[in-house]
Parts: structure tokens; C-alpha cells; sequence
């Protein structure tokens, strides 16, 4: 084998000199590589420190009490964050029946009734822009338009901060999903008599939903552990809310709260609600790639 | 005579059953497009009183004194463009050589797939928890590192000490960790859809697989690259929470990287909820430079993806 090597090195007159070259070539692939690997594998670190501290400074406040009580004044021990997690999942809800309408019939429109029209072009774009714009001007523009007139911090404020935030996600993977749907079944229910609001809502949008859920979940995972637009949108309260319209906990805003304090037990507890989140978020993320994937 | 009335029939029944469905998307759309609109609209308004009052001085001036009503955001804005760059610094290395990896079959699929969720979980997890972590992890590393690079650099300016624990360069670590997702999953789609003849080519030439990738498929995907560090720009630029619990969070101007330092967002989230009256629509001024800059990144990095998008269809 080695003797074929060098033969065929002969016949193309490669000398020793070029042969170390060769050698000198697959040395510098082999560090390139190394290097290459090693920066990737140095990603985990900050996850996984990220996952054990989560483990060891949330798990040991984890029980069933911290679901259902209200969190603790300064100082003070004991409690949970019942209230903040309700309120987590009120807002979301609500930022959910803002955004979802818009974006879902946006959609329909720029997918299935006018692609190419001007219309459509600038949904397309502001959509873009939509998502490139932080989060924490999406609770400005609710302290402007909620906030300031109602003159309260608000769970509605804070579920329309919400909605600005998951509208461009929920929007353009709808296009997506209105996109993946097969011509052929357009035309096969038009070839039937279908009109076309009957061919949306009887063939395009079921075979579209998968995908759409995927959007929806994945908006819920992002907004749900979102700060920035509810810090003073919704503020934070200590009890439970009774209505829509007065400053509402939420598991983010406490996380921020609790972790600049002096209090090592507020300090675990924004662990735990920390854990708490971040598992949340994962399950949510979890969910929207199952969906997708039976989808495909 | 028979056959073009039922066609004329059917249309008629075609266009008036459809019609309040079709308007109710297009209201839709429309409430879409005006969002943008009325957001910048509610911003300027809000603004109004403090963009009267400091016009351009605002960006200029260096005092942040709610008690005398003197408002400049210049450190901020500073802050947040120092800090975005050196968290690019840190980060675009490591996000390519996770996109090229990805896009390469160095090692095993499964391996790929451990990093590939490695990844999108970094991207998973909310800012407020970064900076959780990065109170209890980041700022006691980053303090002694620091305190190393000042008493061996301590003569350059941007490493001057003394050094803080909260500073622009622990805000920085932390923004890398957070846009490493972005870069990564940018610049892999670009690498990928580097069509597969060149790659071929470089091959049959006699390359060696790094000589392929820094030779051919680097500079083929460059611009989706260069697109993908413009977004993740955007994004830090945005990025607060974890910003606003480890920045430090001051208005003092200082040129070395370990001092506290403050950004717009950091600003925002910081004041809003006390804030009153000069002091919110200094908020909103700041706010809207803060949108502005945000929304020129990320046209710029739109408009580069696009082309780029654009360029491969043509070799395809």
C-alpha cells in the first residue's frame, strides 16, 4: 500500500519537499479542526452551569406550597408565587386573544388573497421589522397607550405589551404554515365549486394548523419569559389580582425583583420561580417542535 | 343564451358570500402595518415635550439629573453600541465555528444534534434568568479576571482599573452567550445553502477540507454571515434585562471596559415605573433613539440577507 503511495507520488514528480507540504496541509485541517470542535464544545459550559445552578439553588424550595402562596414581604420567609404565576399565564392569555386574530387573518390575507399587493408587501416588512425591535419598547408603547390614560400599571397593559411581542412570530409562521399548503388541494376544492372563503376555512387552514400551533407555541415560550415588557406595564403586586386593571405579579418580574434584593430567601425564590420558568419555556418549545414534527 | 347567465350566476355567488371574510383579513393586515406606525407615532408623541425642550442636545449631553430636569443620553447611547460590540467581539468566533461545524460532518450526527440543542436552548431561556445567573456566576469571574487584566494592563485605557464586578464587560459576556444563537443559526442556513457544485469543485480540485471551506464555501456565504452578525447586533442592542441587572447601570462616561456603564434599555427599564412627568418623556426620547437605532440594524441586516438570498438562487 505504501509502495503504491510513493510510486504514484513519482509519477506525478511530487518531491520530498512538496510531500511535507502535503503532510504540512492535512496538520493545519487537523488544528483547524480541533479548534473548530473545541469552540463548540465550550458552548455547553455556560448551559450547563446555567442547568446545575438551576437544579441546586431552585430545587430545594420546590414543593407544593410555593404554587399556591402569595410571596413574602422583605425579609420575611416562607410564602410562594402563586400570584405571579397566574398572572404569567393571564397576560399571556391575553397578549394570545390580541395577537392571534391579527396575525393568523394577516396571514390568510398576504398568503391567500393578495401575495404580490402592496398591501401585503408591507405586512411582510413590518412584520420584519416587528421582530427586530426590543421587547422593552413593546411595554413602552403599552405605559403610552394603557398605562398613561387608565393612569394604574395594569395586566391588560401588560397583555398588549405582550401582543406587539408575539404578533410578528404568530404572523409570519402562519404564512409558512399557509405556504406548505399544497396548490393541488386549492385547486381540487375550487375544481369541486368550493368558493374561495370555503376552500380557506374547509382545506387550507386544516392542513395548515400544525404549523400555525407551532407559531402560537413558540410565541407563548418566548413571551412567557419576557421581563422587559411587563417591568412597568403590569409592575408587580404582593397579592392576588381581582381584576384586569390594577398592577399584577408576574414569574418574570419577581425573578428581576427578587434577585437584587438583600434577602437570601428572596434570592432562592427567584431561583426556584427561576426553575419554574425556564421549564415552562421548555415545554413550550418542546410542544411546537412535537406539533411540527408530526406535521412533517 | 342558457350557459353564460349560470356562469354570470356563479360568479355573483362566488363574489358575495366570500367578501366580509376577505375584508375582515384585509382590517387585519391593515392593523398590522399601522401597529408599526402607531407605536413610533405614540413614542414621538409622548416625547414631544422633551424633544421641544433638549432637542439635539439630548443625544449630546452627558447629564441624566432627574431632580434638576436635566436630561442626555449620550452615555447611554454609548453604552449600548460599546457594549453590543464587544459582545460581537466575543461572540461571532464562536458563532461561526458552531455554524461551520454544524454544516460539516467533523463528527457524528448525533453529536451535531447534542450541539444543535445546546444552542437553541441557550436561546430558550429568558433574559431575566441570564442575569440571574449572571449576578451569582459571571460577575465573580468576570471581577477577577478583570482584576488580572488591570494589573497587567492596568496602562491602556480600556482596561484601566479600578475594576467592578458590575461593568460593561460582564453585560458583554453575558449579551455574547445570548446572540450566540443568533449568529449561529444565521450563518449555518448561509453556509448551507452554499450550493453543493462549488463545494464539489473545490474537492475535485484537490483541496483539502479546510482549504474547501476557508477558499470557497466561507467567501460564497460571507454575506449571510455578514447579515447574521448585523441581526445579532440588533439584537444585543435591544437586550435588556440581563443588560440592566449587570451593567451597573451609570451615567458616568469612562473609557475602561471594567467600569459600570449603562445602556438605553437598561435606562428604560430602570426609571420607567417611578418616572413622572419631564422624566417619562425623556424616557420616551430615549426610547425612540433607542427604536431607531434598532430598526437601521436590522433594515441593514435584512436588506444584506436578502441580497444574499438573492446572489445563491442565481448559482442554483
Amino acid at each position: 500500500m505504501d509502495n503504491i503511495g510513493t510510486h504514484s507520488l513519482d509519477f506525478f514528480e511530487l518531491d520530498h519537499n512538496e510531500n511535507t507540504k502535503a503532510m504540512g496541509r492535512s496538520l493545519t485541517n487537523r488544528i483547524l479542526t480541533g479548534i473548530c470542535v473545541t469552540l463548540s464544545l465550550l458552548t455547553m459550559i455556560p448551559l450547563i452551569s446555567i442547568i446545575v445552578l438551576l437544579l441546586k439553588n431552585g430545587l430545594p424550595l420546590l414543593s407544593a406550597s410555593i404554587f399556591t402562596e402569595l410571596p413574602p414581604a422583605a425579609g420575611m420567609t416562607g410564602g410562594g408565587f402563586g400570584n405571579a404565576i397566574i398572572g404569567t399565564l393571564v397576560m399571556v392569555g391575553l397578549g394570545l386573544a390580541i395577537s392571534t386574530p391579527v396575525g393568523i387573518l394577516s396571514a390568510i390575507f398576504i398568503n391567500e388573497y393578495s401575495q404580490t399587493s402592496r398591501l401585503s408587501r408591507a405586512v411582510r416588512f413590518v412584520a420584519k421589522l416587528l421582530t427586530g425591535i426590543p421587547s422593552i419598547i413593546c411595554g413602552v408603547f403599552a405605559f403610552a397607550i394603557v398605562v398613561l390614560p387608565n393612569q394604574t400599571f395594569s395586566a391588560f397593559a401588560g397583555g398588549v405589551a405582550l401582543s406587539v411581542l408575539m404578533l410578528p412570530t404568530i404572523l409570519l409562521t402562519a404564512e409558512q404554515a399557509l405556504m406548505g399548503v399544497q396548490n393541488a388541494y386549492r385547486e381540487a376544492s375550487y375544481g369541486l365549486g368550493a368558493t374561495r372563503f370555503q376552500t380557506i376555512v374547509r382545506v387550507v387552514l386544516p392542513d395548515a394548523l400544525p404549523a400555525m400551533m407551532t407559531g402560537i407555541m413558540l410565541a407563548v415560550a418566548r413571551a412567557a419569559g419576557e421581563t422587559a415588557p411587563l417591568i412597568f406595564t403590569a409592575l408587580f403586586s404582593q397579592y392576588w389580582a381581582s381584576s384586569l386593571n390594577e398592577p399584577t405579579a408576574s414569574l418574570a418580574v419577581l425573578i428581576y425583583n427578587f434577585s437584587t434584593v438583600p434577602f437570601p430567601h428572596q434570592v432562592s425564590m427567584a431561583w426556584t420561580a427561576s426553575l419554574v420558568l425556564v421549564a415552562f419555556v421548555t415545554i413550550a418549545n418542546v410542544a411546537a417542535q412535537t406539533i411540527f414534527a408530526r406535521k412533517n | 343564451m342558457s350557459a353564460p347567465t349560470s356562469q354570470s350566476n356563479s360568479l355573483a355567488h362566488y363574489k358575495s358570500g366570500p367578501d366580509f371574510f376577505r375584508l375582515l383579513c384585509w382590517l387585519a393586515s391593515a392593523v398590522t402595518v399601522l401597529t408599526l406606525g402607531w407605536i413610533i407615532f405614540k413614542i414621538v408623541e409622548s416625547a414631544w415635550p422633551a424633544i421641544h425642550k433638549f432637542g439635539w442636545d439630548f443625544l449630546t449631553s452627558s447629564a441624566w439629573l432627574p431632580n434638576r430636569e436635566r436630561f442626555g443620553v449620550f452615555p447611554f447611547i454609548v453604552g449600548t453600541v460599546v457594549s453590543s460590540f464587544v459582545a460581537i467581539l466575543m461572540a461571532f468566533p464562536l458563532g461561526l465555528a458552531i455554524a461551520i461545524f454544524l454544516s460539516e460532518n467533523f463528527l457524528p450526527a448525533p453529536v451535531r444534534q447534542v450541539i444543535r440543542f445546546v444552542v437553541e436552548m441557550l436561546a430558550a431561556i429568558p433574559s431575566v434568568v441570564y442575569g440571574l445567573w449572571g449576578i451569582f456566576v459571571v460577575i465573580p469571574l468576570s471581577k477577577s479576571f478583570a482584576d488580572w487584566m488591570v494589573s497587567v494592563f492596568g496602562g491602556v485605557p480600556i482596561f484601566a482599573g479600578p475594576a467592578y464586578g458590575n461593568s460593561l464587560f460582564t453585560a458583554s459576556i453575558v449579551l455574547a452567550i445570548m446572540i450566540l444563537p443568533t449568529i449561529t443559526a444565521i450563518s449555518r442556513n448561509s453556509l448551507s445553502s452554499v450550493p453543493k457544485t462549488l463545494r464539489e469543485g473545490a474537492y475535485a480540485l484537490g483541496s483539502t477540507r479546510w482549504e474547501a471551506i476557508l477558499g470557497v464555501i466561507l467567501p460564497s456565504a460571507a454575506p449571510g454571515i455578514v447579515a447574521a452578525t448585523i441581526l445579532a447586533l440588533g439584537r444585543a442592542m435591544g437586550e435588556t434585562m440581563a443588560v440592566a441587572m449587570l451593567i451597573g447601570n451609570s451615567s458616568r462616561l469612562s473609557w475602561s471596559i471594567f467600569s459600570p456603564a449603562g445602556t438605553l434599555a437598561g435606562l428604560l427599564a430602570n426609571q420607567f415605573g417611578e418616572a413622572q412627568e419631564l422624566q417619562v418623556n425623556s424616557l420616551m426620547y430615549a426610547a425612540l433613539i433607542l427604536i431607531i437605532i434598532t430598526l437601521f440594524v436590522n433594515m441593514i441586516g435584512e436588506a444584506v440577507l436578502r441580497y444574499t438570498q438573492h446572489q445563491t438562487a442565481g448559482i442554483r
